[in-house]
């Protein structure tokens, strides 16, 4: 029997226009969902199937077109993406396939610098555990270029945990990555959801990590087509 | 982590376009501390010049007044004579402190200025010029044996260029005359320094204008009774009266409009600076655009991009604001070089002065320069919506 877990995501309809030339175009279009706190969800699907805008809208990066989005209980589907910041500042946590770091700072700064605009300053022992966690105790002032993809991406994890999210949004973490790094990223994901129940939720074009998932979800043509708890769940 | 330190950072990433902005600014703060320098500068000097002749008034022939107060401070007057019952006409006056008669007299001596020939100034003088300018001091020698006596006193500037000490003999080209020296003045800094002093009766012989004057300088006991006085010496034919006041006025004018055409020069190098300023930040917020939208994904608010972003352009012109105080520092002596060669009247002394108050001035000059440059560029970064410039950035 699974315990009961509360809601965090709810999306009734939930859609994105773009307006292409003249054309109309559904990146997401229509969808229903309900995303628990703890949940590990992956999303899959073919690319323009509308996986990253989801993630987008979720992770209030982006204004929703229409239907229903509510975050931690709040209705965003009406605020504009300026004052969304305050929601995301210090509760959501991105990673990117890009990685995204700063270049001209090191491991540890980027780290810094996230919890500086989350107003949330902390000791640099404690930013050193983190970067334990994420396994990258010894490389914090290094600059980007001088790391390794599966480095680069750890670091983005570490600066995304740093101001303790409620929930992890990673667009193809593993994207850019070999296969041992992206299985080694992904346990790392595993293990924090495990170990703190952290909310994640993931888009990966990868079969193989994907399943290793809680929840799979694929979406096509903006629309979900199938739901699946995982195997080993 | 602060932003202060993100905005350096971010500066030292291109560090050649960094540079030669900053060098931009650099070059337009020089040329405007140059230029207030020299403002400040030669208002100095006139005014130190217009002091250290110690009168107030110079009466001297009717003729062009701008040409009379150029001649004036270069050589104490204007080269029109009068009568010297003039000179007894007013000596005697209640109201004056001090009055100096004056002739000067010049030649041209073909070996000045190594050959290439030059005018030297004469001027003939009696005691009563050392009584108005009771700071002058002899370096050497002593003053005339007599009022008639061919003899003549240097001024420092033209002894030392020609080389001469007392016992010394000279001789005045076109004239035919052979005069011993007999002094060296001290140097006061102002045209003195330059001019050979005679007796006055002897300057009216030897230049055959018996019982003429150039000039007459005058002191009066009450500076207040200057307009009144003034008044009353217009009865008097065939003179004017020029005060000092007057001349610094005139002086100052006629070098205004010039003022005038290098303050725009400035003006634009400032212009052009700015710009160059807002394009090299707006290139690097573009280039950036990918960082930015993930500062803004992470929790950066519209503010903290603003100010990251205002803070680099505002640090690109401090730092152009220093650099450009240090090269008009070091330069100042080069641009009093040439600004003496093509001014028409130059003052003695430094024409360049850079005072604190310029160099304060200057640098908030550059700090505003940069405030008001990343206004636009720090707007447009702020503007910039996290999904987009994250997606564009790709």
């Amino acid at each position: 029997m699974k315990p009961l877990k509360k809601p965090i995501i709810k999306a009734a309809g939930l859609a994105k226009v773009y307006i292409r030339g003249t054309e109309e175009v559904y990146a997401v279009n229509g969808i229903d969902l309900e995303i628990n706190d703890g949940d590990f969800i992956a999303l899959m699907g073919p690319s323009g199937s509308g996986k990253t805008t989801l993630l987008d809208l979720i992770g209030c990066l982006d204004n929703v077109s229409s239907g229903k989005l509510e975050v931690f209980g709040k209705d965003v589907s009406k605020v504009k993406e300026t004052s969304l910041v305050g929601l995301r500042r210090g509760h959501i946590g991105f990673i990117f396939q890009e990685f995204l770091l700063i270049p001209s700072l090191t491991a540890i700064e980027n780290v810094e610098l996230s919890l500086y605009f989350a107003r949330r300053p902390q000791e640099r022992a404690k930013l050193l555990q983190l970067f334990e966690k994420v396994g990258l105790g010894h490389r914090v002032d290094h600059l980007p270029k001088e790391m390794s993809g599966g480095e680069r991406q750890r670091v983005a994890i570490a600066r995304a945990l740093a101001v303790s999210p409620k929930f992890l949004i990673a667009d193809e973490p593993t994207g850019n990555l070999d296969t041992r790094s992206s299985q080694e990223i992904f346990d790392i994901f595993k293990k924090i959801n495990k170990e703190e129940g952290l909310t994640i939720i993931l888009a990966t074009h990868n079969p193989k990590l994907g399943s290793q998932a809680d929840h799979i979800i694929y979406l096509k043509d903006g629309k979900i087509v199938s739901k699946e708890e995982s195997s080993l769940y | 982590m602060n932003l202060f330190s993100v905005a350096l950072k971010n500066l030292t990433r291109k560090k050649v376009r960094t540079l030669l902005t900053i060098g931009g600014v650099a070059i337009a703060i020089a040329v405007l501390v140059s230029l207030w320098g020299f403002d400040t500068g030669y208002q100095r000097s006139l005014n130190s010049d217009i002091d250290k002749m110690g009168y107030q008034l110079l009466v001297t022939a009717k003729g062009c007044p701008y040409e009379a107060a150029t001649l004036m401070l270069q050589g104490g007057g204007g080269l029109r004579y009068m009568d010297e019952s003039v000179h007894k006409q007013i000596v005697s006056d209640p109201r004056i402190d001090k009055i100096t008669p004056q002739l000067v007299a010049t030649a041209y001596d073909a070996a000045r200025q190594e050959g290439r020939g030059g005018v030297s100034l004469y001027m003939g003088i009696d005691r009563s010029y050392i009584d108005l300018k009771p700071w002058t001091k002899f370096k050497l020698g002593k003053w005339f044996s007599s009022d008639d006596a061919n003899e003549v006193i240097m001024g420092y500037e033209v002894a030392e260029y020609e080389q001469r000490a007392p016992g010394d003999k000279i001789f005045i080209s076109g004239r035919n005359e052979v005069l011993t020296v007999v002094g060296v003045f001290e140097r006061n800094g102002t045209q003195d320094d330059g001019i050979i002093f005679m007796p006055l009766k002897t300057t009216q012989k030897i230049f055959e204008l018996p019982g003429k004057l150039t000039g007459i300088g005058i002191k009066l006991k009450d500076m207040r009774e200057l307009s009144k006085f003034e008044e009353d010496l217009y009865n008097v034919p065939g003179i004017q009266i020029i005060s000092l006041a007057q001349v610094k006025g005139t002086i100052l004018n006629l070098i205004s409009s010039a003022k005038a055409m290098t303050n725009s020069v400035a003006l634009i190098a400032i212009i052009i600076a700015v710009i160059g300023v807002v394009n090299t930040i707006l290139m690097s917020v573009f280039e950036r655009t990918s960082e930015i939208g993930v500062m803004k994904a992470i929790g950066a608010s519209r503010m903290d991009i603003f100010k990251i972003i205002w803070v680099e352009t505002t640090f690109i012109c401090i730092f152009g604001g220093i650099l450009g105080n240090v090269i008009a520092i070091a330069g100042g002596k080069t641009i009093e070089y040439i600004l003496k060669s093509i001014l028409p009247y130059a003052p003695k002394g430094h024409l360049v002065v850079i005072t604190p108050h310029i160099l304060i001035l200057s640098f908030f000059g550059a700090v505003i320069m940069g405030l008001v440059a990343g206004l636009y560029p720090a707007f447009r970064a702020a503007s910039m919506k996290p999904i987009e410039a994250i997606r564009k950035g790709e």
